[in-house]
Order: structure tokens, then C-alpha cells, then sequence
């Protein structure tokens, strides 16, 4: 009885193992990379807004702190959304009569808010609280990155859970010191985040990774 | 099963379905799961979230802050003392209150060019105008409060005691700009006369 299989089949079954490996784990690992790149995560997206509101001319050629218009960053969940007053504040008197700002303007005289697109869009099942980490030492650009020069706003982190479990897990690489909170350039020069770092998590006494890290820290 | 046609059919046809609607729903929800829904998006009340921007009845008084404004509005009314004691922390909330909302138009020395005003806003006087030197500390308050001329009112920014401490600071602006150096306690003297030394070009006390 002649053989059912030519000799050169042994090396096709090799090769159709290797292969389906192959592709099997090349396709895992593409959909577990896919999930990371900025088109999931909508990092560096710049968000259409009502008005074009630059950050780098409030922030960076102006020079005004974050909290002028982030008032409860320190105190509250939320950084806050300045209400249409505090753009008027300046704007009834500065481009009082630019095209760019009638949506401001007619918000004013209108009583309704503006409704500005969100740029940071966590999802429903995660509780995240400003004021505890700007108390605790997490600066502004940490997390937002050079906010001072986006013309536009965009997120520059994945804002996905890995993401946030980098700094749960070992704090002491991130954290400044307090007054150094909103500054944009960071790290300064100078600055030894290894030997400070350490210091300063035990400073703002924050907690063991075991209370960081547990479930209900961040999903309430 | 008491029907006429044979129970093993339609005993059988049953499960198939059932199965393949539960295969059919297991690949659609890993599907789905890349999507961003569900539970991302869940039907609940956040900040800034619509049927979330309920606005507070009239003459509503956030917690935490009737015990506070209260007795420190009233007595501070008309008076050109504080209706608190003035200690470096006071000052410290202050300046760094100042920095924050004022300092945009009144710059960080109180002189009235701040950015803003460089960027065409009408400028606000300078603390140091003697008019403003002989004010009330209550006068500030009042202007924060109310606003005055182009100034809108703050009173949305800075709370009742902040306003106050803003005005103490306010008031360190005006000491400082017209003190001399026999002003300074000794033991400071020696700091500000090395940082004088340090940058010879800008010679003055200030």
C-alpha cells in the first residue's frame, strides 16, 4: 500500500503549526497594541469647541494661574469649568467685539452655558478626585502635559487604567513639591525626583500601594 | 410534548436555537466590548452633566459657609480693621489668592499693569495711589465683592474670609512699596542688603 502522505507534507504540518502560532499570537498582540494607540485612547485628538479657546495664549503668553478659571481644582472632583462671567471678566473689554467670541457673548446675554466639548472623558465607572491629588502632590502638567502651549486642548495621556495604576504603584516617581504644583516646566533643573521623591510621598503621607492599588479607590 | 409530532424534533430544535443566539451574543458583546458604551457611559449625574447643572434656590447658602460669612461680613463693615487676626498664614492665602485673580490686572506689586492691561483692559489705579493708601481695609473688600467700574464683581472667585485676606495682602503691597530699609527688622536686613549686593543693576531698595 503506497504512502497516503508525500514526504514533503511533514514540513508543510511543521511550518501550518509555527504559522497559526504566529499569527494567532501576532493578531493578540496587535488588538492588545491597537488598544493603546491614540486612536482608542483619543490622546492628542484635539476636540472641536464651541469657541477655539487657546490655552498657550491664556496661559502661556498671559500668564494666568489655572485657577482663575479651574477655581475648585484644590478643593472639589472637579477642576471646575469657568462659567461664561469669568471669560467676560476680561472679554467684555478685550476682543469685545471679535466674531471668534459671539458665543461667549451671546451666552452672556442669554443666561444658557456654554457647552464646551470634553476633552478628558473618563469612563462612568472610575471616581477621580482633583483635589486629592493636587493636594498630595501631582502637578497640573503630570497629567495634562504643557497645557501652556496647545493652541488647542488635547489629553496626552491614555487616561487607561494602566496609565493611572503607573503612578498608584510607585507615587514617589511623580509627586513635586507643593508649590510647585501649577508650574508648567517640570521637572526643573536641579530637581532629583529618585532622592525627593521618595521624601515627598512620605511627606503628603500617601498611602501604602496596597490602599492605592485596592478596586474601590478608584471604582466607587 | 402532548402535541402530535414527534417529541425528539421539537425537543431538539430548541436548544440549537438557544445555542447558537448565545454564540451569536458572546461574539457580538466581545465585539461590542472595544465600543466605549455601556457601562462607560452609564445613565447617571456628574458634574457638568445635563440634569446635573440644578440651580440652587434663592437665597441658598452653600454647607460650610453661613457660619463663616456671617459674623465676618458683618463685622467687617465699615471698619478699616480685619474681623480676624492677621498672621503670616493669613497673608500667606492672601498673597496667593492676590496672585491668582488680581495680579492678572493689578500685577503681583499692586501697581495696576498687570497683563491684562498691557493687553488693552482699563487700567485699574495703583494700590499706592494715596487715595487707595488711606482706604479702608473694608473699601477692598466691598470693591472685590461688588466690583467697581470694569472690575466685575469677585465674589464668585473668593469666599468671604478670602476676600479679607486678599485685602490684608493688599495692604503688605502698600506697606511694602513705601517702606525704607530702617523698616526691615535687623536680622532681615543683612538678607535683603546680600540680595542687593548680588544684582548691583537694580540698586534701589525695592
Amino acid at each position: 500500500m503506497p504512502q497516503i502522505f508525500h514526504r514533503s507534507t511533514n514540513t508543510l504540518s511543521r511550518v501550518s503549526i509555527v504559522s497559526v502560532l504566529v499569527i494567532v499570537g501576532g493578531v493578540i498582540g496587535i488588538l492588545t497594541q491597537i488598544n493603546r494607540t491614540p486612536y482608542i485612547s483619543q490622546a492628542y485628538m484635539a476636540k472641536q469647541q464651541p469657541v477655539q479657546f487657546s490655552h498657550k495664549h491664556h496661559v502661556g503668553d498671559d500668564g494666568i494661574d489655572c485657577r482663575y478659571c479651574h477655581q475648585t481644582v484644590e478643593t472639589q472632583a472637579s477642576a471646575g469649568i469657568p462659567s461664561t462671567k469669568t471669560c467676560m471678566n476680561c472679554h467684555s473689554q478685550l476682543f469685545a467685539t471679535s466674531p471668534y467670541l459671539e458665543p461667549i457673548r451671546e451666552s452672556w446675554r442669554t443666561g444658557k452655558p456654554l457647552l464646551w466639548t470634553r476633552v478628558h472623558d473618563l469612563p462612568d465607572f472610575v471616581y477621580f478626585n482633583h483635589s486629592i491629588h493636587v493636594s498630595k502632590g501631582v502637578g497640573c502638567s503630570t497629567c495634562h502635559g504643557r497645557i501652556d502651549l496647545m493652541p488647542q486642548t488635547w489629553q496626552v495621556q491614555s487616561l487607561q487604567m494602566e496609565w493611572c495604576l503607573e503612578c498608584h504603584r510607585a507615587p514617589e516617581k511623580f509627586v513635586r513639591p507643593k508649590d510647585k504644583i501649577f508650574e508648567m516646566e517640570w521637572p526643573a533643573s536641579g530637581f532629583d525626583q529618585a532622592v525627593e521623591g521618595p521624601k515627598l510621598v512620605k511627606e503628603y503621607k500617601i498611602q501604602n500601594q496596597n490602599v492605592m492599588t485596592s478596586c474601590s479607590t478608584c471604582h466607587r | 410534548m402532548s402535541k402530535n409530532k414527534p417529541p425528539m424534533t421539537g425537543f431538539r430544535r430548541a436548544p440549537l436555537k438557544k445555542t447558537i443566539g448565545a454564540l451569536l451574543l458572546a461574539s457580538l458583546s466581545l465585539t461590542a466590548g472595544a465600543c466605549r458604551q455601556d457601562m462607560h457611559d452609564q445613565p447617571k449625574l456628574k458634574t457638568y452633566r445635563e440634569g446635573a447643572d440644578r440651580v440652587p434656590p434663592e437665597g441658598a447658602v452653600a454647607r460650610g459657609t453661613l457660619a463663616v460669612s456671617a459674623p465676618v461680613a458683618e463685622a467687617g463693615a465699615a471698619k478699616s480693621e480685619f474681623p480676624f487676626a492677621i498672621t503670616a498664614e493669613v497673608l500667606a492665602r492672601g498673597e496667593n489668592r492676590f496672585n491668582i485673580n488680581c495680579a492678572p490686572c493689578h500685577s503681583k506689586l499692586g501697581d495696576g499693569n498687570g497683563m491684562i492691561v498691557q493687553r488693552g483692559f482699563k487700567r485699574p489705579p495703583s494700590y499706592h495711589e494715596e487715595r487707595l493708601r488711606n482706604s479702608p481695609a473694608s473699601y477692598f473688600y466691598d470693591v472685590m465683592t461688588n466690583g467697581f467700574g470694569a472690575m466685575a464683581s469677585y465674589s464668585d472667585k473668593l469666599s468671604v474670609e478670602d476676600r479679607w485676606k486678599v485685602a490684608a495682602y493688599i495692604r503688605v503691597l502698600q506697606v511694602s512699596h513705601n517702606a525704607k530699609i530702617e523698616d526691615v527688622p535687623a536680622a532681615e536686613r543683612a538678607k535683603l542688603e546680600a540680595a542687593d549686593a548680588a544684582a548691583p543693576q537694580g540698586g534701589q531698595t525695592q
